[in-house]
């Protein structure tokens, strides 16, 4: 039987009430998540109980046990209190997947400080505008990365503090940076946890749309009702499980479900920091006897590339719930994992602004291989008719995903951009971009985005940031940004260039534009390919027309060219 | 010494590590390690296709295949003689 139990009864008697007596929290009291993911397991009696397995790359091992993540993020706290942070300073996250990012994280929020995590293969411009934007007080990173950091910071002059975890001393420390070891530092066992209440923001995560730069999607406090509940009932988590989320907190999984929702409910997580291979992998999930999973489509499909020989080599019985989330989750991989563990990958569905799960195959009930699902009691959702915004009233249609908004992990806005924040409501729904349809069965299948952002092995591209970068490279005059299908990552980058005068196309080219765009924004973003062309196809009033190259590339009808330039 | 393993690995040195990185070898782990991401790997593998005017099938182009030097001179020595 899983913690959901039904479906129908869950929703018949649903109020996210349930979720605030189990975590003992009532409104108009203090509220706050570092505390409620280390203070409380320990004052609940799980101070013993290992709270994070950590497995570098080279087999190196660490294990920290629920008092360790209370000391340490007491001693994170007051490092970065006596450096002068206050409650509502941005502190950026900028790190591998090492102990310090997952401890950091608690350890900020005890401060008040708002914690701004931010994926540690940025390069430096996709870097810089996130941190001017949130004008960021204090940034943790590695050695590794801190060279990144050094070629931005004359241009951020709110950056004070550079913190770097794993300083050897080899080389001189430079301007603004400071050296901290997180376990070589006296633990400090009582913190004074700054009294955050449930509307007092928390997490800033930035993601990409269609046009602008990154926004940064503004979390509060409140958040855990959701994260909490949603990590119980979605991804079944119980005492005795060993939990595997392999989402890289730079992005809003990691944080939400491989942070805040493991934590807040006692459970053991492991974390790999590895890249990937499916030896790796496999040998991850023996070794430390994984009994939920929750990982990306993109990864799967890559496991499935490995073929089913690699899978005998290893004992995955341990293995009991496994999830998915990021994209569309194809029905091959569910039938795939059927066959090969025994059981299916159940997919779930949220954005970085939703802050938890909202539409998703529940444990114990039947997946259907390709659905999204259904909404999670609480969250109202429909499919909108995109000309009126109203539900369409009948099952079937195809229209874009709308979400009534209340919940308590709902994004509350959009950083220093409450604008966009507005435009992501109509007729008191909040737009997902998502397009999808619902069964006689109340069962969502996902159809496409509904605007021109890509998503690329489950994380969001906008067109315009890789466009405007493209730019900055000396040899292209013009470029438009489109996805393309790929087998592994559902969709990839693909640029369409034309070249400034002394220039000529070539394989070399192409190659240092894709690095120069890896280097500067990320390796997400470059393009997997670049197609030089002579001109682009422009409307008359000179905006270039993405839709018709996405078209060509999808093979798909290109529609009405009324409008085209060249026509 | 290996030319081909030199250009590899200056490669990868000029074009995926931070100038502060710790150096590497020709058995240091480039995917599991965290140097060379599957995204990546595309760029890394179009230089070898470039440099050496070879194909390497996407079958072939797997993260254990791409995982040190020495195993990505392995692979590049399967289509071309050098």
């Amino acid at each position: 039987m899983s913690n959901f139990g039904s479906y129908e009864e869950r929703v018949k008697s649903f109020s996210w009430a349930l979720s605030e007596q189990e975590l003992s929290y009532q409104p108009g009291q203090v509220i706050n998540i570092g505390w409620y993911c280390s203070d409380r397991i320990c004052q609940m009696g799980k101070a013993d109980k290992v709270a994070l397995i950590w497995e570098g790359f080279t087999g190196e091992k660490k294990v920290f046990t629920y008092n360790d993540l209370r000391l340490y993020s007491n001693t994170i706290a007051k490092f970065i209190t006596d450096l002068g942070i206050k409650a509502g300073d941005r502190i950026c996250l900028f790190m591998d997947r090492i102990p310090e990012l997952y401890i950091g994280f608690l350890g900020i929020l005890k401060t008040g400080a708002i914690v701004q995590p931010l994926f540690s293969a940025f390069g430096e411009e996709s870097l810089f505008v996130r941190l001017e934007n949130a004008q960021t007080s204090a940034i943790f990173t590695q050695k590794k990365h801190v060279s990144k950091v050094r070629k931005i910071r004359d241009k951020l002059p709110h950056l004070k503090h550079i913190i770097i975890v794993d300083y050897d001393g080899k080389s001189t420390l430079q301007e603004r940076e400071v050296a901290f070891s997180m376990e070589q530092t006296e633990k400090v066992d009582n913190f004074e946890i700054y009294p955050t209440y449930a509307e007092t923001p928390s997490v800033l995560h930035y993601t990409s749309g269609t046009t602008g730069m990154p926004k940064g999607v503004q979390h509060v406090h409140y958040s855990l009702i959701s994260q909490y509940i949603t990590a119980k009932w979605v991804l079944d988590l119980r005492d005795d499980d060993i939990y595997w989320c392999t989402a890289d907190p730079g992005w809003v999984t990691g944080t939400s479900y491989g942070i805040i929702g493991p934590f807040s409910l006692g459970v053991t997580q492991c974390v790999l920091d590895s890249g990937f291979s499916a030896e790796a992998w496999y040998r991850f999930i023996e070794k430390n006897r994984v009994t939920v999973w929750y990982t990306a489509p993109t990864a799967i499909r890559s496991l499935m590339k490995a073929g089913d020989e690699i899978i005998k080599k290893f004992d995955l019985s341990s293995l009991r719930h496994l999830a998915s989330v990021g994209e569309p989750l194809n029905p091959e991989a569910v039938n795939w994992s059927i066959r090969v563990f025994g059981k299916p990958f159940h997919d779930t569905y949220w954005q970085t602004e939703t802050g938890c799960i909202v539409i998703t195959n529940f444990p114990g009930m039947p997946v259907k291989p390709g659905s999204m699902g259904r909404p999670f009691p609480g969250i109202t959702a429909t499919v909108l008719n995109p000309n009126n915004y109203e539900p369409y009233p009948e099952p079937g249609r195809i229209g874009l995903i709308g979400l009534k908004p209340g919940w308590p992990s709902m994004m509350r806005t959009y950083w220093n951009n409450e604008e966009a924040y507005r435009n992501k409501f109509r007729n008191g729904w909040y737009l997902t971009g998502d397009r999808a349809r619902i069964d006689k069965e109340g069962y969502f299948w996902f159809v496409g985005r509904d605007d021109d952002v890509i998503n690329t092995g489950g994380h969001l591209v906008s067109p315009f940031e890789v466009e405007s970068a493209l730019l900055e490279h000396q040899a292209v005059a013009e470029s438009a940004v489109v996805s393309k299908p790929d087998p592994i990552n559902m969709e990839v980058v693909k640029a369409f260039v034309t070249l400034k005068p002394g220039f000529t196309p070539s394989k070399d080219l192409e190659l240092d534009i894709m690095n120069f765009i890896r280097k500067k924004l990320s390796p997400l973003a470059m393009p997997q390919e670049i197609e030089f062309v002579d001109s682009l196809p422009k409307t008359r009033s000179g905006k270039i027309m993405r839709r018709i190259l996405h078209a060509k590339e999808w093979g798909e009808e290109i529609g009405d060219t009324s409008t085209l330039e060249n026509d | 010494m290996d030319e081909l393993k030199e250009i590899i690995k200056n490669y990868i040195i000029n074009e995926y590590l931070e100038p502060d990185s710790d150096p590497i070898t020709y058995d240091t782990p480039l995917i599991s390690g965290g140097i060379v991401d599957s995204f990546s790997m595309v760029s890394l593998k179009r230089f070898l296709e470039n440099k050496y005017n070879i194909q390497i099938p996407d079958e072939k182009a797997t993260p254990e295949a791409f995982d040190s030097v020495n195993k990505i001179a392995e692979l590049v020595r399967e289509f071309v003689k050098v």
